[in-house]
């Protein structure tokens, strides 16, 4: 039987743990209810922009060649931008989102289809795809947890620039998707080149002709780079919702446990006290009655 | 019927306001005024100054540009990034100016663009100052930010 003090010392040691994970726990969910605020913020902008270019696409003639933005081309290099946490802490999250990039990377989808490059955004995955001597075309780190679109459009900018310029033909965005609290999928978006949205929403069945100014090719020039921006935007802060999500339910997990293997520890502690109670009893009776001999 | 406008950027709904008079909008091909029962409209914005007009009342903001939709007398503009004019800080701005003027000064030609970009944004945001300022102060306050 293990002696008492070091029970005790073990139960100390437990009980600190589940104060560290309770506390990155509470912080996790309102970061997460944040998080997920800001997402929700993002949506009227989003929805009205994806209107605006589904009305576009139907004016601005040949969706091919209306902007280099949209041509599709052969597919020699393909780029991830892989939207990863810059900390751990927030259970299989991180290897669920390697592990669906790696799938990219090696699977299936990739074969025939050229190069991979990336564009990691978050410590983790950079580390991660860094050991396969995979080309990284920019890496981004510390975004904070509530990016803003300025800390964002860098990295779309970057994925808009080697586009037109031709470096790469194809761009995806890979980052948690954010379904409820408990579940966090990967997912794998298409950004470049661009898929206008299909105009079969409430407004286009009543054929409003726009005028637009100054021209519709010119508004979509001024409009695909900024569509791109928001993409990524979203994403971010999606994924950001899921990482905080994700943190949150693990130390949840860390918590209970922790809790659960208090109160175990302190059963075999006080187990462990009687009987040595229970065997001091038994000298000193035994010692009395040895004296009255 | 009077029209409806809402001030959206990619971070915050700004502004969304019924019963609008007028809205008058820096478009690229130059100022815009757009009363009731205008056609449907998609224009892109350049960096300056909106005014919404409401029951004799005017309200200044500044858009850094983005797009402006009108349809059915919904008003709908797509900001880059807008601010009303009681939230633009008149000492940054003119901090900016002035960082943007030095930059432009001695900008090779690729930050050029960059850097008088940036200068046309502090410049129009003084200019919604000083407008706000000539009309004296705060006046009729309609369209408050929620955010």
């Amino acid at each position: 039987m293990a002696n008492t003090r070091e029970i005790r010392r073990r139960i100390q040691s437990v009980e600190n743990t589940a104060k560290i994970t309770n506390a990155i726990q509470l912080v996790a969910a309102s970061k997460m209810r944040r998080a997920q605020d800001r997402a929700l913020q993002a949506r009227p902008y989003a929805e009205k922009m994806q209107s605006v270019l589904g009305h576009l696409s139907g004016v601005a003639g040949d969706p091919e060649t209306a902007h280099p933005l949209l041509e599709r081309r052969d597919i020699n290099e393909t780029t991830v931008i892989l939207i990863t946490p810059d900390r751990g802490l927030c259970g299989g999250l991180i290897a669920n989102l390697e592990r669906h990039t790696g799938e990219i990377v090696l699977g299936p989808e990739a074969g025939g289809s050229g190069d991979i490059s990336m564009i990691p955004v978050g410590r983790k995955g950079g580390d991660y795809f860094q050991r396969f001597g995979i080309n990284f075309r920019a890496s981004f780190q510390e975004l904070g947890d509530y990016p803003g679109l300025a800390e964002t459009q860098p990295i779309s900018r970057i994925a808009i620039d080697d586009y037109t310029e031709g470096r790469v033909d194809r761009v995806l965005l890979v980052y948690a998707s954010f379904v409820n609290t408990v579940s966090q999928v990967p997912v794998t978006v298409p950004i470049l080149p661009v898929e206008p949205p299909q105009t079969e929403d409430v407004d286009s069945s009543g054929e409003t002709q726009y005028i637009f100014e100054p021209s519709p090719q010119e508004v979509l020039a001024d409009l695909l780079p900024r569509y791109v921006d928001l993409l990524v935007y979203q994403a971010v802060l999606e994924a950001s919702a899921s990482e905080q999500s994700a943190r949150m339910v693990a130390m949840r997990n860390a918590t209970d446990a922790a809790n659960d293997m208090i109160s175990d520890l302190t059963l075999v502690y006080n187990k462990a006290r009687q009987e040595q109670i229970t065997s001091e009893l038994l000298d000193i009776t035994g010692g009395v009655e040895a004296l009255k001999g | 019927m009077p029209l409806t406008l809402e001030i959206i950027t990619g971070e915050r709904r700004l502004l969304r306001q019924e019963d609008v008079d007028e809205v008058i909008a820096p478009g690229s091909l130059g100022e815009l005024g757009i009363l009731p029962n205008h056609a449907p409209l998609i224009t892109s914005l350049v960096p300056g100054e909106l005014r919404v007009k409401k029951d004799n009342g005017v309200e200044e903001y500044f858009v850094s540009g983005g797009f402006l939709e009108v349809h059915s007398d919904d008003v709908t503009v797509l900001a880059d990034a807008a601010e009303h004019g009681s939230e633009i800080d008149a000492e940054r701005a003119e901090a900016a100016r002035q960082r943007a003027q030095e930059r432009l000064d001695q900008a090779t030609d690729a930050d050029r663009a960059r850097a008088q970009a940036a200068l046309a944004r502090s410049l129009q945001r003084l200019r919604v100052l000083e407008h706000r300022r000539r009309r004296g102060g705060g006046g009729r306050e309609m369209g408050r930010p929620t955010a």
